[in-house]
């Protein structure tokens, strides 16, 4: 069940008056989640969640202390605060980090992005969903797995320098493969589809997509790893970007010289923007941080150059810019993090992209992709669920998967066509990304896998 | 409690459940990090409630909550079996479990020294002499350490009469340093990356590491990788370090045996196996040098248990036998249709998730080579690479991509030039085919790896790798432009 605003704030208020301390933030996450999984044409795992942790992040002399629980009645409440004074009381100072943001005066919508019919979906209407996925893939002979979920998360904040803000938000997430067995190399498909609104996912067109590609996908062949134009699919842009994001819109990556951010230059071509925005609609909106902090738009690549990254509290400070509202919750080892990603469309009909190929490769998404030198923003990973070869402009056959191994500033600097469209994609991971699809005019594989795994 | 846990039993029997079990389970965390001579972290977290699990109509159902009362536990039982009716209506067939016998029974990390009662002053100093260690070295740009405890009681109930308590203890810590110029960034760990080593066990496990006396080492080589030559690109014989033979383990040995991957149940998120059930008995995994198990009794292993979240006992049972693929790593849904019990490899990263197939302590049966320097010794020309920084695999287990924080080329059976940005690739038979020496008991470690990432809703799962150093023939490194 939902806790209240108001219930909320009498939470937060009551941990704030418990603490003796100069500073104390408290901070409630709060998730109602469900999950219909589906996996050989039925559904095999179906679970719900409801919890909500309190968060007491002290701050005395410099030194800091946080503590969390999910016990939320007064001894609960008592024991938090207690813990949090007594780690800070016994803690080194830290001055850097030791910064509470303070109120700003900007306002925000609350409830953007909350939808009530996404929080009131329940397990039949995910189980319905479920069922359209796989009539589409049992039509299209194809053995279907996926995911049906849905949630409701709020986040609030108050802390004793006047923060008092709160943002609870809803998503739907509709994602499928479609495969021709588990044999390596056998054909696989894949669509993806997510909204704050349940109304808005379409689990037959997610079906349609899927199975269209899965069958698309029968009697893949080998192609040799090399240097390829390719068209990337929003799955894949998505996914190359929520790893840019991890390593690299950082304040605190750039502050400590591990992003490839270097603000000013030029880092990828004159057609690429990307922007993070939490309180963009027709993302999956955020529009307060776990510091309870605004967030702002805050535009990262602008006409291929760095232009900005993210800041919480202490790095914002130590910039001298001030948080742009992208603080993780504390204590933050990992650094502001932008979680709702734009990226500009161009001016290309998604259809037209491959026009402009004479002789590439399609990919529809990738797979485990990891940094392999986060400095040089070189990743790893591999296609999968929808690899072509393209030939004067068509899809000429379908391909086994490769490995790439590139440096993704360096293929976004040359990026031939943008698609006129975008599409909205939850990250794998975290955050939403609204991304075109790409031409690129050179893209490194290193490897493939041949059907009977041999390389 | 006891209320509880038989409210909710009852409340999933009457609503028609054939069967329901429930976890009570409680968590607390607390860690420390230092970071740049600074307090970087310091934080307690605790995580309590239950969670309840139902078949109805031959599907499952499972839903939970953080509310630890009775009248809860009968609406989270009420809901998880409507949630299982929705699940029968997508159902082929019902789903069966094994018939391990339900047991009374309880187990407890044995350990010697408490890590919660261990001074945060006491942590706070171990980390701050390791910090000043490596301030020592000109050129390190960060330094971060880090101490971490974790303690998991959990109560497991079932509606055939399982009653088992654990009480689980972790404890862990590492350093880390990172050396930064113009155009690279560069990282040494100690002793491994993912945070340096964690077990099952006591704070002794984090003072043996000795973390003060390795740190100076740690960052004299960070700095000196800024400068090192790139990997070269090509076919060698490459030798690992037992930490990168750990996580080679876990991707392509741990991962691929999982048998709910086989069965193609988590296809939609981390992948299938290329280790289908056809193969079993058949499949030529690796050379003869290479036998693995899965020991989830393996002493201080962090996939260490008593029991698994079904109530199966922990075992310890062959996955590889002399480069035969052999077994699986199994759970009451799925052992019988091989035929089999559960091995005891079902398990939730909290109360608010379900048990999945989740690997225990996968190891690598150490072999005959000797030591480290007498494996190096012993290959006249290749690359020995160290700790682990990059990973990547495709989803049926096969085609791996791995970079590690340091190289060294081999000449004529010595450690020669350092290299930075190693990366070598392969596919997976093929690779462990190609092994021909794995070092002695002596070199073998028993490390902890506590990310491992699994499911919709991701879970956490807490793992083990034992393993020893050993050489692969003719592997490719030095993938990509650099």
């Amino acid at each position: 069940m939902v806790a209240s605003e108001r219930e909320i704030t009498e939470l937060l208020d009551r941990a704030l008056g418990l603490s003796t301390a100069p500073q104390t933030e408290a901070l409630y996450l709060g998730q109602d989640a469900a999950l219909t999984r589906f996996a050989n044409n039925r559904i095999h795992q179906n679970v719900r969640e409801h919890d909500a942790t309190l968060q007491v992040r002290i701050i005395d002399a410099d030194r800091i202390g946080v503590a969390s629980t999910n016990r939320l009645d007064e001894d609960g409440i008592r024991s938090v605060v207690e813990r949090a004074l007594a780690i800070a009381e016994r803690s080194a100072p830290n001055p850097p980090a030791a910064i509470l943001p303070e109120p700003d005066g900007r306002e925000h919508d609350p409830q953007l992005g909350h939808v009530a019919a996404t929080a009131d979906a329940g397990a039949d209407r995910r189980a319905e969903g479920a069922r359209a996925v796989i009539a589409a893939g049992e039509k299209a002979k194809l053995q279907t797995a996926g995911s049906f979920a849905t949630s409701v998360m709020t986040t609030a904040v108050a802390n004793s320098l006047g923060i008092r803000t709160q943002h609870r938000a809803t998503k739907a997430a509709l994602l499928t493969v479609m495969m021709d067995g588990f044999a390596s190399g056998a054909a696989s498909g894949y669509a993806h589809a997510g909204s704050t609104d349940v109304g808005e996912i379409d689990a037959e067109a997610v079906g349609a997509e899927a199975a269209r590609k899965g069958d698309e996908m029968r009697g893949a062949g080998e192609l040799e790893a090399g240097e390829y134009e390719v068209i990337l699919e929003e799955y894949a842009v998505a996914g190359l970007l929520e790893y840019l994001s991890y390593i690299g819109f950082s304040g605190l990556a750039h502050e400590e010289g591990r992003s490839f951010m270097e603000l000013g230059k030029r880092v990828m071509g004159e057609n690429v923007s990307i922007w993070d925005d939490g309180a963009d609609p027709s993302g999956l909106p955020a529009t307060i941080d776990f510091e309870g902090v605004v967030k702002k738009r805050v535009d990262l690549v602008t006409d291929g150059t760095a232009s900005a990254v993210v800041h919480d509290a202490a790095t914002g400070a130590r910039a001298g810019s001030g948080s742009t509202g992208h603080g993780l919750p504390a204590p933050n080892l990992v650094g502001p993090m932008a979680l709702n990603v734009f990226m500009a469309p161009g001016s290309t009909p998604r259809e037209e992209l491959i026009t402009g190929v004479k002789r590439g490769v399609w990919v529809t998404r990738f797979h485990y992709i990891n940094p392999v030198h986060p400095k040089k923003a070189i990743l790893t990973g591999m296609t999968k669920d929808g690899t072509f070869l393209i030939e004067d402009g068509k899809l000429s056959r379908p391909l086994l998967n490769f490995r790439f191994t590139q440096s993704i500033p360096e293929a976004f600097s040359d990026v031939r066509a943008v698609s006129s469209s975008t599409r909205l994609l939850p990250g794998e991971f975290f955050g939403g990304y609204r991304v075109p699809a790409l031409h690129l005019g050179s893209f490194n594989f290193t490897g493939v896998t041949a059907a009977e795994g041999g390389e | 409690m006891n209320d509880l846990i038989q409210l909710a039993l009852d409340s999933a029997d009457h609503l028609g459940a054939r069967y329901a079990d429930i976890r009570v389970v409680e968590r607390r965390n607390e860690g420390l990090t230092v970071k740049n001579g600074a307090l970087e972290a310091a934080t307690s977290n605790v995580s309590a409630g239950f969670g309840i699990r139902v078949l109805v109509d031959g599907a499952w159902g499972f839903s939970s909550s953080a509310v630890l009362n009775p009248q809860e536990a009968d609406r989270i039982a009420a809901e998880a079996v409507e949630i299982a009716r929705a699940s029968a209506a997508a159902q082929k067939a019902p789903i069966e479990l094994d018939d391990t016998p339900p047991v009374t029974a309880s187990y407890r990390t044995p350990y010697a020294e408490d890590p919660f009662a261990v001074s945060l002053d006491d942590k706070l100093r171990i980390l701050m002499e390791a910090d000043a260690a490596m301030a020592r070295v000109p050129g390190v740009a960060i330094r971060e350490g880090n101490v971490m405890a974790g303690r998991e009681t959990k109560t497991f109930a079932s509606s055939t009469g399982a009653r088992i308590e654990q009480e689980i203890v972790e404890a862990g810590g590492g350093i880390e340093a990172t050396a930064v110029n113009e155009s690279e960034m560069q990282q040494r760990s100690y002793p491994n990356s993912f945070g340096g080593q964690s077990v099952t066990g006591g704070f002794e496990a984090v003072r043996a590491l000795d973390l003060a006396e390795h740190a100076q080492e740690t960052a004299e080589l960070a700095v000196a990788l800024l400068d090192a030559p790139q990997c070269p690109s090509g076919e060698m014989d490459l030798v690992l370090d037992s930490t990168q033979v750990a996580l080679q383990i876990h991707e392509s040995c741990g991962h691929p045996t999982e048998l709910d991957r086989v069965f193609g149940t988590e296809a939609s998120f981390a992948g299938t196996s290329f280790l289908t059930t056809d193969k079993l008995g058949t499949l030529r995994y690796g050379s003869d040098l290479v036998s693995i198990d899965a020991d989830a009794t393996a002493p201080g292993g962090l996939g260490t248990f008593g029991f698994d979240d079904e109530g199966v006992p922990a075992q310890n049972v062959p996955l590889i036998e002399n480069g035969l693929l052999v077994g699986y790593l199994t759970s009451r849904e799925t052992a019988p249709v091989l035929g089999r019990q559960s091995m005891g490899s079902a398990r939730a990263w909290s109360w608010s998730h379900i048990p999945l197939i989740r690997m225990t302590n996968i190891n690598l049966r150490p072999g005959n080579a000797g030591s480290l320097e007498d494996l190096i010794a012993d290959t006249r020309e290749g690359i020995f690479m160290s700790i682990n920084k990059s990973w990547s695999i495709d989803d049926r287990r096969l085609n791996f991509q791995f970079g590690d924080q340091a190289g060294w080329l081999i000449r004529n059976g010595k450690r020669t030039q350092l290299v930075k940005n190693p990366t070598y690739t392969g596919i997976t038979p093929r690779f462990w085919g190609s092994c021909d020496a794995i070092c002695s008991a002596s070199e073998w470690t028993l490390w902890g790896l506590p990310n491992c990432g699994k499911g919709e809703p991701m879970q956490v799962g807490h793992v083990g790798h034992g393993a020893a150093p050993a050489r692969f023939r003719g592997v490719k490194v030095g993938v990509g432009r650099w």
